[in-house]
């Protein structure tokens, strides 16, 4: 294993590289390009042996690389935002079609209005498609989740797609060392991919038929949810395989400074990073402070989460998203994970923040330890916070006097 | 035509049939006639990747009609489908995973509201990319799998359930059919042909023809629809045949963008003979006939025929107006 300073892009061009994938339909989108740009000059220099296709949208892109799956390829293929919405009713089919392709999202806030930087309503639109969900904090992480997302989607007790997420700009851009993996060795944690029941002359098939009739549609469902929470297992074996060959150890969630915390935050991506910060300097001021990453979003790992979470005095749940008219994503997912849970924390509080990438200063970081803090020892009800600083509040306002033709 | 064709008489019909009698398929469907028939060209090794319409419900899982593949992709992309199983069917026999023998027919099937409407973007790009494929389009002028509404290729004066002939609107439809041959034609597809049940050995030859070609092979099949049009299920032929007759439906073919009519009705039978049987087009003869509206429908024929016979040499006697 060689270190490398890579942008999270093009770790994650060197894993669909190193996973050997044979097909990459692609559609441009910032901040996403840069991996079909280094893709596309791989397969044309014949570093890669693949097909790189360029489609005419999302859409198309979506339909081609699910049903080259269907036919017996490896397949990458990557979008953000727009792309991830332009293509939404085509993962679905996919999941439905149970074609274990690779879909990298590097996430962008979601128009209108239109933005450029991170936050997670791409990405978790894609919820409930039925395509497993991994997310990234680092450019390492990035690369390598994408080798394991292949290993669990092609593992024939799950047959799903899935989507690994990492941020526009605060990764896809930012240069990271990463450790490639060997060739050699990626070949041993990830062999070929056997694709069940192909398009073929001497065996036809048919695939995505009609249902027409509710008992059958809700076996085929309930046949996917299941694969799904099967998933969970899979990743599991996957990943101590995995720590074997590269001695890196990757679980659906992550504690950091957990042993005797009692103030914890939920955070994913690469935020999460922030967190960390914020954590540690709590601790210095002797806070019980802690963070919980959650690595995995589909299947949701709600026992491990539930495991790591009980007994602890106040939870803060941070989603990088926001649902209008019911506030984080996640936030109820977290919730419901522990409700029936004995010992389940007093409170949790929600939190909404970061939104199109919108830095998030250590004193507002240091702000929400203190309201679970507070929480606790008045024992008042947690009520929703949004992050927004006074100046940026003012310049908002600003621009909207600017807008209006005001002064 | 070529001499070389296998197609020379009705007799030389394939006898090999792919779809299975009994099929879900409304009685008198020229869709899934033309489909029949296009696949007895093609042969056994054939990947259908389908469009929503009306061929969609008859592949109700568990069963198929049809003795090949077959995948539904969604509404808007069969045709970026068709790319993704001919690119993963290309690099797997490159790379020595699949031997050839396994090599597959890639034919897009949608109905006219994908072709005309939906998939209007991914069709373009298909051809644009000179995607090695065949698109059939089975042409029944509106949207007929969820109860006739009008699509963009719904010809003028034709009722639908979106376009209902109303005092106000009195003539149904009226915008023009988009002319998709041409469309096609100009994005340089390298064959793009009309085809009617009415003419099966012209439908037959067309589609060897397309064999013989690579990149995309464009087929529009006009497709009576007794449910849509309203009229006696028995009747799709001759219906489609007076389409012919009339020149309301001309059969043609472009190679490399050079068009060539390949039935040319030497006397064009008056319009009003096809639009008299269908109800779709009731509302032209009833409560008063609308002369108007009908000379407007034959003139168009007759312009079309016109340019036609001048840019290829054709006699054709046009039919008098009303």
């Amino acid at each position: 294993m060689n270190g490398r300073l890579l942008t999270g892009n093009t770790a994650a061009a060197w894993a669909a590289r190193l996973a050997r994938v044979d097909y990459i339909p692609a559609y441009p989108i910032t901040p996403q390009t840069e991996i079909i740009e280094v893709i596309a000059d791989w397969v044309r220099e014949g570093a890669m042996d693949a097909k790189f296709v360029q489609l005419e949208s999302e859409h198309s892109m979506m339909t081609a690389a699910g049903a080259a799956s269907l036919a017996g390829a490896r397949v990458f293929t990557a979008t953000s935002s727009q792309g991830m919405l332009y293509a939404m009713e085509m993962l679905y089919n996919v999941a439905g079609w149970r074609a274990p392709m690779v879909l990298m999202n590097v996430s962008r806030g979601v128009a209108a209005p239109i933005v450029l930087e991170p936050d997670h309503n791409d990405v978790l639109a894609a919820r409930d498609s039925g395509f497993l969900q991994l997310h990234s904090e680092t450019c390492q992480e990035a690369l390598d989740l994408v080798l394991l997302a292949y290993r669990v989607a092609e593992d024939s007790r799950v047959m799903l797609p899935a989507i690994v997420n990492m941020d526009g700009f605060y990764l896809s851009f930012t240069r990271e060392r990463v450790l490639l993996p060997e060739q050699k060795e990626v070949d041993r944690f990830l062999p070929r991919y056997k694709p069940v029941g192909p398009l073929r002359a001497t065996k036809p098939v048919s695939r995505g038929s009609a249902v027409m009739e509710g008992w059958l549609y809700s076996y085929f469902r309930y046949n996917t949810h299941a694969s799904s929470l099967r998933a969970k297992r899979v990743f599991s074996e996957a990943s101590k395989d995995f720590e074997e060959l590269f001695g890196r150890s990757y679980g659906p969630v992550e504690g950091y400074m957990l042993d005797d915390a009692e103030y914890v935050i939920v955070m994913s991506n690469s935020f999460t990073a922030l967190g960390r910060q914020a954590v540690k300097a709590m601790r210095e001021k002797g806070v019980p402070a802690g963070l919980l990453k959650l690595r995995m979003i589909r299947p949701f790992p709600a026992d491990e989460l539930a495991a790591m979470l009980k007994g602890r005095k106040v939870v803060a749940v941070f989603d990088q998203n926001i649902a209008p008219g019911s506030g984080g994503i996640l936030y109820p997912e977290v919730a419901a994970s522990l409700y029936n849970v004995r010992g389940r924390p007093n409170a949790l509080l929600p939190v909404v923040g970061a939104l199109g990438g919108k830095q998030i200063t250590s004193k507002e970081m240091a702000a929400i330890f203190d309201e679970m803090k507070e929480i606790d020892r008045e024992g008042k009800d947690p009520k929703p916070i949004f992050l927004m600083r006074k100046d940026e509040l003012d310049r908002a306002q600003k621009a909207v006097a600017v807008a209006e033709g005001g002064k | 035509m070529e001499a070389t064709t296998r197609f020379k008489t009705l007799k030389d019909l394939p006898t090999e049939d792919y779809v299975a009698p009994g099929n879900t398929m409304c009685a008198g469907c020229g869709g899934i006639l033309a489909l029949r028939t296009f696949h007895k060209v093609l042969g056994p090794n054939v990947a259908w990747v389908n469009a929503a319409g009306c061929m969609t419900v008859t592949m109700a899982y568990p069963l198929s009609p049809i003795k090949s593949n077959w995948l539904y992709t969604a509404f808007a992309s069969a045709p970026a489908g068709a790319q993704g199983i001919r690119d993963a069917l290309d690099v797997l026999m490159a790379k020595g995973r699949l031997p050839k023998s396994e090599d597959l027919k890639v034919v897009v099937v949608s109905g006219d509201g994908a072709a005309y409407d939906i998939g209007f973007q991914a069709t373009s790009g298909a051809i644009d990319r000179h995607l090695d494929f065949y698109y059939l389009c089975y042409d029944n002028e509106a949207y007929g799998n969820t109860g006739f509404q009008m699509s963009s290729s719904t010809p003028w004066g034709s009722s639908s359930k979106t376009t209902p002939p109303t005092p106000a609107y009195p003539l149904g439809n009226t915008n023009r059919k988009k002319d998709l041959f041409e469309v096609w034609r100009v994005e340089k597809a390298p064959y793009v042909a009309t085809l009617s049940n009415s003419h099966e050995v012209d439908f037959l030859r067309k589609v060897e023809k397309g064999g013989t070609i690579r990149g995309p092979k464009m087929y529009i099949a006009f497709a009576a629809c007794p449910t849509g049009w309203g009229y006696d299920p028995k009747d799709s032929i001759e219906l489609e045949k007076l389409a012919v007759q009339t020149g309301v439906w001309p059969l043609k073919e472009a190679v490399n963008g050079v068009v060539k009519h390949t039935i040319v009705p030497r006397t064009l039978t008056p319009v009003v003979e096809y639009l008299k049987r269908q109800e779709r087009f009731e509302h032209l003869f009833k409560p008063v006939e609308k002369t108007e509206a009908i000379q407007s429908i034959q003139a168009a024929v007759n312009e079309y025929w016109r340019q036609a016979s001048a840019s290829e040499g054709l006699q054709v006697r046009l039919a008098e107006t009303p």
